[in-house]
């Protein structure tokens, strides 16, 4: 399922503070994600995934380095395309879901696609689909503090989906979650990944290499191990 | 092995074929490899020391080999212990731990690499049980099997995380963290 590179870094770095106290939150990192893989990328706090994310996701500049989506590069654009680019091509989702307090979960999913100039009529059919999709079209009318925190992360991954992003970026999207509420969001992750939406968590939980094709080890900013995720069950180890 | 068994036959008599179907159903997804043959030998294990019996089934002259096996009251008397028994399966951390300190101390191998193989594999193993976990069609009984393996394996990659740390500093040679 997956095809062409979708999303590109080439020398990624990141560098924090002085001479004195210098920190390499990312250490030119190189990646390719073909389209429709699910990637995640863990490692221990501090690690730099964060920082990573970011920088992939134009809400950062990094030091030095290149990043592509599709085929423009990111990394140089003027603030108002990058505004306009993470609009209409990412989705974001993060640990603390991000939520507008005041709107109603359909309304948090479809007020991106109406400040894009959407038709309210349309905005809210598409912002209908995706609650249903994520399985919460009974909530639509809820605002965020009536819903638990698996449904509150839901509704940010409708929203982030709300603009048929090329990219899904997710930073510790089970953080907050207890583990029923994780496998919630997981199911959904799995749903993303055979539907073939191009995904990239990072994350510290492991359980999210459940739903990626491809597992990314990050130590001090640098990938340490690249492994495909291999289709082989290794459920049964024959253990006694 | 012998002592599950054993357990299985305590409701009633039954067939090698039905105790099979019994602990897959039991074991759910991770009992989709265990093979017929175990069964059988672990069955004939038990009948030698005189814990099980069987007799041959009527009325299927076509598989004159089925049996139907039945527990005798020593066997009984070993499922009550079995049962009453307090211990818990343990992994063995102690060898991998040692085979970490000898790899360093003789400096056979870098002890990094070996956490590294390890998580792999230990990686791996969470995501397939994760996955099996997700899969809704799942019978509660089954998945709660599968949600006690994915929670032991976090706590094996946790203390991989733990292992790499003192190691990467221990290593002279220290890491070399390549793309
Ligand atoms: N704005 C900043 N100024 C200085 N240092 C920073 C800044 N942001 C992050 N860092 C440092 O960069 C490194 C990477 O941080 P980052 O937040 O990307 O890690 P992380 O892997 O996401 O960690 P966590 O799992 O705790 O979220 C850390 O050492 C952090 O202290
Ligand atoms: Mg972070």
């Amino acid at each position: 399922m997956t095809g062409s590179t979708v999303l590109q870094a080439r020398g990624l770095s990141m560098l924090y503070g002085g001479e004195r106290a210098l920190v390499r939150a990312v250490d030119e990192v190189d990646l390719n994600v073909p389209a429709g893989q699910s990637l995640a990328v863990m490692g221990p706090s501090g690690c730099g995934k964060s920082t990573l994310l970011y920088l992939l996701g134009g809400l950062q500049r990094p030091t030095d380095g290149e990043v592509w989506l599709a085929d423009r590069r990111i990394d140089t654009m003027s603030e108002r395309a990058l505004a306009r680019l993470r609009r209409d091509s990412l989705g974001f989702v993060f640990q603390s879901f991000h939520l507008m307090d005041e709107l109603t979960a359909v309304e948090n999913v479809e007020l991106a696609a109406l400040l894009a100039g959407q038709s309210p009529g349309r905005a809210r059919k598409r912002a209908m689909y995706l609650l249903d999709r994520v399985g919460l079209a009974d909530r639509a009318r809820h605002l965020p503090s009536a819903l638990s925190g698996g449904q509150r992360q839901r509704v940010a991954i409708a929203r982030a989906l709300s603009n048929e992003p090329l990219v899904v970026l997710a930073d510790e999207p089970t953080g907050n979650l207890d583990s029923a509420a994780t496998l919630d969001v997981l199911r959904l992750f799995e749903e993303l990944r055979t539907a073939g939406q191009t995904l990239v968590v990072v994350t510290h939980d492991p359980r999210i290499a459940a739903v990626a094709d491809r597992v990314i080890a990050m130590r001090d900013g640098a990938f340490v191990d690249d492994v495909a995720s291999a289709a082989t069950g290794t459920l049964y180890d024959g253990r006694r | 092995m012998q002592d599950v068994v054993l357990a299985m036959l305590a409701k009633e008599p039954a067939h090698g074929y039905e105790l099979r179907s019994r602990l897959r159903a039991a074991l759910g997804p991770l009992g989709e490899a265990m093979n017929a043959g175990q069964i059988y030998v672990t069955l004939t294990r038990l009948g030698k020391a005189g814990l099980v019996t069987s007799q041959r089934a009527e009325g299927l002259p076509d598989r004159p080999e089925r049996r139907v096996y039945v527990l005798t009251p020593e066997g009984q008397q070993r499922v009550a212990t079995w049962l009453a028994e307090v211990n818990w399966p343990k992994p063995d951390l102690a060898e991998f731990h040692l085979k970490l300190v000898a790899a360093a101390t003789a400096r056979l191998a870098d002890p990094v690499t070996l956490v590294d193989a390890q998580r792999r594999e230990v990686l791996r193993r969470l995501r397939d049980a994760q996955r099996a976990a997700l899969d809704r069609s799942m019978d509660p009984v089954a998945g709660l099997l599968l949600e006690g393996v994915v929670l032991r394996l976090r706590a094996d990659l946790e203390w991989l995380e733990a292992c790499e740390r003192l190691w990467a500093q221990h290593d002279p040679t220290g890491r070399k963290a390549g793309a």
